[in-house]
C-alpha cells in the first residue's frame, strides 16, 4: 500500500509524517507521531473518546482519514498544559474527581473546550449537549458536567 | 486497513473515478470509514471531490438549495435554515454534527439518517449527474446509485409548518427509537389542507405515512381530528429491530409518538 505524505500543525508543533493511504487521524497521532492522548474506544463514532480539535471544530479522530487533514491545525489534550501547568479544565477534573478510569478522559476535556472556547460562561444544559456525543461508563457525569462549570467559573474570574 | 484516497477538485472528475470497481464516495466519513473500520472489505478505494460547490448553501426566494458536503452543524447555524435547526440538531453529538453531511444523511441506514427524514417530508429533490430527482425516488434506489449527489432542493417550509420529533432512550441525545417528520397546511377555518408526514425507523429507509396523511386531510389537528390518521400511522411501515427498540415496540409507540407531533 502507497504511503502518502501527511504535514499538520499538532499543538503547535508542525508536524510531517508519511502514512498509508486511507489510515485515520488517530492512528496517525498515536502510532506514528505519539501523541496517545486521543483514545480509540468504538471506532464507529459513538464513544467520542479519539475527540480531537481540527481548525478550531471538534472531530472524531477514529472516522477521520489523516490524508484529509493536510494544512491543519490540530488539538489535542496533550497540548494543554503549558510549563507543567495544567489547564483550568484539567485542574478542574481533577479537583472534583470527574476522571475515574480516565479513558474518556482525554475527549471529555476536547468537547469540554470547544464550548468554552465559544461560550465561556455555559449553562448547564449546554454543557451536557456539549458532551452529549461523549461517553463515561465509571463517573455518571455528574462530576464532569461540575468539573467543566467550575473550569468555566475559573476562566470568567481570572479575565475579571 | 487496504484503502486508497483519491481526492479530485471537481464533483465530474470524482463521478469519473467511482465508476471504478470497488470505489466508494467519502463524505464526512461517518458512515464509510465507521465501515472500514468495522471490518467492510468490499471497499478498497475512497473517492472524494473538494469541489466547493459542495460546501455552498443558497437560500433565494423561499427556496433552498444545499451542497452534499454541508454538515450537519453548518445547517442547524445557518440563519435561514432555523426551521430545519431541531432536525439538524438530532443527528450525533457535536462532533459527528460537525463532520456528517446532508449528502450523507440521505445514505444512512435505519436506525440513521434523522435529517433525511425532515427531507423527506419537505419534498426536496436530490441533484446528481444524471439529473434531478424526488427524494422518495432517490431513497427507493439509493443502494444501487453511483453517481454522486451534489445538492439537495426544497422550498422552506412556513415557520410553524414544519414539524420534527426524535424519539430516543438516551437524553440528551441518544439513537432514534424512531423520528417523525411533517409538513401541514391548514386551511383558514384550521382544518389541514394538505399533509406530508415522513418516519424514521419504520422501515430500512425513511419513507411516507400516506395512509395517516390522506385521513389527516380536511380534519382539524385535535383528538377526534387526529383519531384516524393515528390508526393508520403503521400502515405499510415494515420498523427495524435492534438493541435500541423492536419491530414491535416501534410500531406500538408510532402512533403514540404521532399524536403528539400533531397536538403539540
Amino acid at each position: 500500500m502507497a504511503k502518502v505524505p501527511v504535514q499538520f500543525t499538532l499543538n503547535g508543533s508542525e508536524k510531517a509524517e508519511f502514512v498509508e493511504s486511507g489510515s485515520t487521524l488517530l492512528n496517525a497521532l498515536r502510532d506514528k507521531i505519539g501523541d496517545t492522548s486521543p483514545k480509540g474506544g468504538c471506532h464507529q463514532g459513538t464513544c467520542g473518546a479519539c475527540s480531537v480539535i481540527i481548525d478550531g471544530e471538534l472531530r472524531l479522530s477514529c472516522l477521520t482519514l489523516a490524508e484529509t487533514c493536510n494544512g491543519a491545525a490540530i488539538t489535542t489534550t496533550s497540548g494543554l498544559a503549558e510549563g507543567g501547568v495544567l489547564h483550568p479544565l484539567q485542574r478542574a477534573f481533577l479537583d472534583t474527581f470527574a476522571t475515574q478510569c480516565g479513558f474518556c478522559t482525554p475527549g471529555m476535556i476536547m468537547a469540554a473546550k470547544v464550548l468554552l472556547d465559544h461560550t465561556p460562561n455555559p449553562s448547564r444544559d449546554e454543557v451536557v449537549e456539549a458532551l452529549s456525543g461523549n461517553i463515561c461508563r465509571c463517573t455518571g457525569y455528574e462530576p464532569i458536567i461540575q468539573a467543566v462549570l467550575t473550569a468555566a467559573r475559573a476562566n470568567s474570574q481570572n479575565a475579571a | 486497513m487496504a484503502l486508497a484516497l483519491q481526492t479530485f477538485p471537481t464533483v465530474k472528475d470524482a463521478n469519473a473515478a467511482l465508476k471504478a470497481a470497488g470505489t466508494r464516495y467519502l463524505g464526512g466519513g461517518t458512515l464509510v470509514v465507521r465501515a472500514a473500520n468495522e471490518g467492510d472489505v468490499s471497499v478498497s478505494g475512497l473517492i472524494r471531490s473538494t469541489d466547493p460547490a459542495l460546501s455552498a448553501i443558497a437560500v433565494a426566494g423561499g427556496k433552498a438549495r444545499i451542497g452534499a458536503s454541508v454538515t450537519m452543524a453548518a445547517i442547524a447555524g445557518h440563519p435561514d435554515l432555523g426551521a430545519l435547526a431541531k432536525a439538524a440538531r438530532a443527528v450525533g453529538g457535536p462532533a459527528i454534527r460537525n463532520m456528517a453531511t446532508i449528502g450523507g444523511n440521505l445514505f444512512a441506514p435505519a436506525p440513521y439518517g434523522d435529517f433525511a427524514v425532515a427531507l423527506l417530508a419537505l419534498d426536496a429533490t436530490v441533484d446528481t449527474e444524471d439529473g434531478e430527482l424526488p427524494i422518495e425516488a432517490f431513497l427507493a434506489k439509493r443502494d444501487d446509485s453511483r453517481a454522486i449527489v451534489s445538492s439537495v432542493r426544497f422550498t422552506l417550509p412556513k415557520a410553524d409548518g414544519f414539524h420534527f420529533l426524535k424519539v430516543s432512550r438516551v437524553k440528551p441525545k441518544g439513537v432514534s427509537v424512531l423520528s417523525i417528520a411533517a409538513v401541514l397546511e391548514q386551511a383558514a377555518d384550521g382544518t389541514v389542507s394538505s399533509a406530508r408526514i415522513a418516519l424514521g425507523c419504520m422501515a430500512d429507509r425513511p419513507m411516507r405515512a400516506k395512509a395517516a396523511e390522506k385521513e389527516l386531510e380536511g380534519k382539524k389537528l385535535d383528538q377526534n381530528g387526529i383519531a384516524a390518521a393515528l390508526a393508520a400511522a403503521t400502515e405499510g411501515t415494515a420498523p427495524i429491530t435492534d438493541p435500541i427498540a423492536s419491530a414491535w415496540y416501534r410500531a406500538e409507540v408510532l402512533p403514540v409518538h404521532l399524536g403528539r407531533l400533531l397536538l403539540a
